[in-house]
């Protein structure tokens, strides 16, 4: 294995190397179609007329092609509208993790304040806090104490800021040389002029890394919206496919087609933004994000 | 992982007094700079709001005789000791919840970890294709559970692609009706939706082990399988320490997959995971109690897990 990265001190094992990059090669593309095909399978899936699933009906098949699944879907539960609610949800926790969360992330890197580290310890405890001891609180508190079910509110505050991205700025603005902060509050500029004209864009390619990992959580989140929001209007189109999942189908002429056009509406968004970005997605960056 | 972290950041106060000290005047009660509080504040506001309040919270449902009432109504909700504990415990539902994820992380943990460790050593050493392998993997994880849920759906479902391709192998009753194949599939779901973040985990852990030791190995005639076990391996044990307790988490807190692919936790409860159970019990028949109980007893039983975990697999770096 190591021969790869030096062929030329390590010519007897070369031919062993070569084996062992092909079946490197051989493991890692089947894993690679294991972890694709599903998501072509939604694909053809969602534009057949009548669902086919032998093994021929995974290649498309021109004659059984059609959008009819995603009119069928869309006059079952409006997907413009579940769009735009996953949408205020997903921009709720945006907000609050870009104003409160690069405030917190610049303060635990750049300031010395007393209970800085205690708070660092709390960022990196909450994000294995387990969501099953806060479930029935949460609900008691936000659902019916504050009246908030049904609300906006309520769908992002346990989400409003994200304590993964609190420490990920930490890391970033912590990479930063010193001096220049130094030199510029001897100038007299004042710590937010400084967050916000030095600190920030020295940073940027963090914040991409931010805006994707803070993106995926509240777009994909099942559990807490579906237990706060009943009124369909309210919904995010996770909420409201997986209620069709689960009740309406199977008065569809082709349920299967109708559910994985859904499926392809919710998914598409974040798959998008990934591919989009996904070199700002590296294992340094949110490595760092979880470990510290 | 959390202690080895908090030591760093709590050595890092005892440097400021060496370039701190023209700041002397300014007191020393809230620290050197006590902006810091004020911008983090709203953040420490937030943690308290959400999470330590709510959990303290739910103790408190836990020993009460708690029910549902109208906002601003008075109501007696007097204290009743460890009943909600034994309501919780002598109902057979919950033990059952209970067997059924300790099934799935009997599954799933090991999996996740030996899949997502060989698939990153593999992914780090390669050189064409990479990006394109990489994405690969970790699109499961970005997608949305709900939207991955239907597709499995399809494919598990009776005449599915998969049956199709098993042909006369196929399971009878076929996969998420059978009592014994439901749970075991569900954790396989569960793997290869989330294996992209391990693998991620591992990839970064990766990088810190030295490149020396894969070259002294060789140097001493270890072959390819040999250097995996005796560098990989344990160069990313701590890496392999967090994986184990984020999987078994995450594995404790499912909801979303058994909700859907079997149709709530069927057949016959087979499925069913004590989060299920919580929402049942605690939204649907009306028992936040219980419910909470269920989760008090389900936090204590992963952090039981988390410990043994540690215990034998974290070594003597802690």
């Amino acid at each position: 294995m190591t021969a790869v990265a030096r062929p030329r001190r390590q010519r007897p094992v070369s031919g062993v190397s070569r084996a062992g990059a092909i079946v490197r090669g051989i493991v890692l593309g089947l894993g690679a179609l294991l972890f694709l095909f599903p998501f072509y399978y939604m694909v053809i899936g969602s534009l057949q007329t009548t669902v086919d699933p032998s093994i021929a009906g995974a290649f498309p098949n021109p004659g059984n092609l059609t959008l009819d699944n995603y009119v069928a879907i869309n006059s079952r539960i409006n997907l413009l509208t579940g769009l735009v609610n996953s949408g205020i949800f997903t921009g709720g926790v945006l907000l609050g993790t870009f104003v409160f969360g690069l405030l917190a992330g610049y303060s635990l890197a750049m300031l010395q304040w007393r209970g800085r580290s205690a708070t660092f310890a709390l960022a990196l405890l909450v994000q294995v806090v387990p969501f099953q001891l806060l479930m029935i609180p949460l609900y008691v508190l936000i659902a019916r104490d504050f009246g908030l079910a049904d609300n906006y509110l309520g769908m992002i505050l346990p989400f409003f800021i994200n304590s993964t991205a609190v420490v990920i700025f930490r890391a970033y603005f912590l990479q930063l040389p010193k001096e220049l902060f130094e030199a510029a509050r001897i100038d007299g500029a004042s710590e937010l002029r400084l967050l916000w004209s030095v600190a920030i864009p020295l940073v940027r390619p963090a914040l991409v890394t931010v805006v994707l990992l803070t993106f995926i959580g509240p777009w994909n989140e099942f559990l807490w919206p579906f237990l706060v929001t009943k009124d369909a209007a309210l919904q995010p189109l996770a909420v409201s496919l997986a209620n069709y999942i689960t009740t309406v189908s199977a008065s569809a002429a082709n349920p299967f087609g109708a559910i994985l056009a859904g499926a392809l509406v919710l998914a598409a968004p974040v798959v998008v933004l990934f591919i989009v970005f996904q070199r700002y997605f590296t294992s340094t960056d949110i490595g760092s994000g979880v470990k510290g | 992982m959390t202690d080895t972290l908090t030591t760093r950041s709590a050595r890092a106060p005892l440097a400021a007094p060496a370039d701190g000290r023209k700041n002397h005047r300014r007191g020393r009660l809230l620290g050197k700079n006590p902006l810091g509080l004020l911008f983090s504040g709203p953040y420490l506001v937030f943690v308290l709001a959400v999470f330590a309040f709510p959990i303290g919270y739910s103790v408190y449902i836990a020993f009460h005789d708690f029910f549902f009432a109208a906002p601003g109504a008075q109501v007696d909700r007097p204290f009743v000791g460890f009943d909600n504990f034994v309501t919780a415990l002598t109902d057979p539902a919950v033990i059952r919840s209970f067997a059924n994820v300790g099934v799935f992380l009997l599954i799933n943990v090991p999996l996740t970890v030996v899949l997502s460790l060989v698939l990153a050593t593999a992914l780090n050493r390669i050189t064409r294709l990479r990006t394109f392998l990489r994405v690969s993997y970790y699109v499961p994880y970005v997608t949305a559970s709900v939207a991955v849920v239907a597709i499995w759906l399809f494919l598990f479902s009776g005449d599915g692609f998969v049956n199709q391709v098993l042909g006369p192998l196929a399971p009878d009753p076929s996969w998420l009706i059978n009592e014994q194949l439901a749970m075991p599939t569900i954790a396989i779901f569960v793997t290869w939706k989330q294996l992209g973040f391990y693998i991620l985990l591992y990839l970064a852990a990766l990088q810190a082990v030295p490149k020396e030791l894969y070259e002294s190995a060789s140097t001493d005639g270890a072959g390819a399988i040999r250097s995996f076990f005796s560098v990989t391996v344990p160069g990313v044990r701590s890496a392999t320490v967090l994986v184990l307790l984020v999987s078994t988490v995450t594995g404790a807190n499912l909801f979303t997959e058994p909700y859907l692919l079997t149709g709530g936790g069927g057949p016959n409860g087979a499925s069913a995971s004590p989060v299920l159970i919580m929402y049942q019990r605690g939204l649907q028949q009306g028992q936040p109690d219980v419910a909470a109980a269920i989760g008090i007893i389900l936090v204590i039983l992963v952090l039981i897990i988390a410990f043994i975990q540690n215990r034998f697999v974290g070594g003597d770096d802690r």
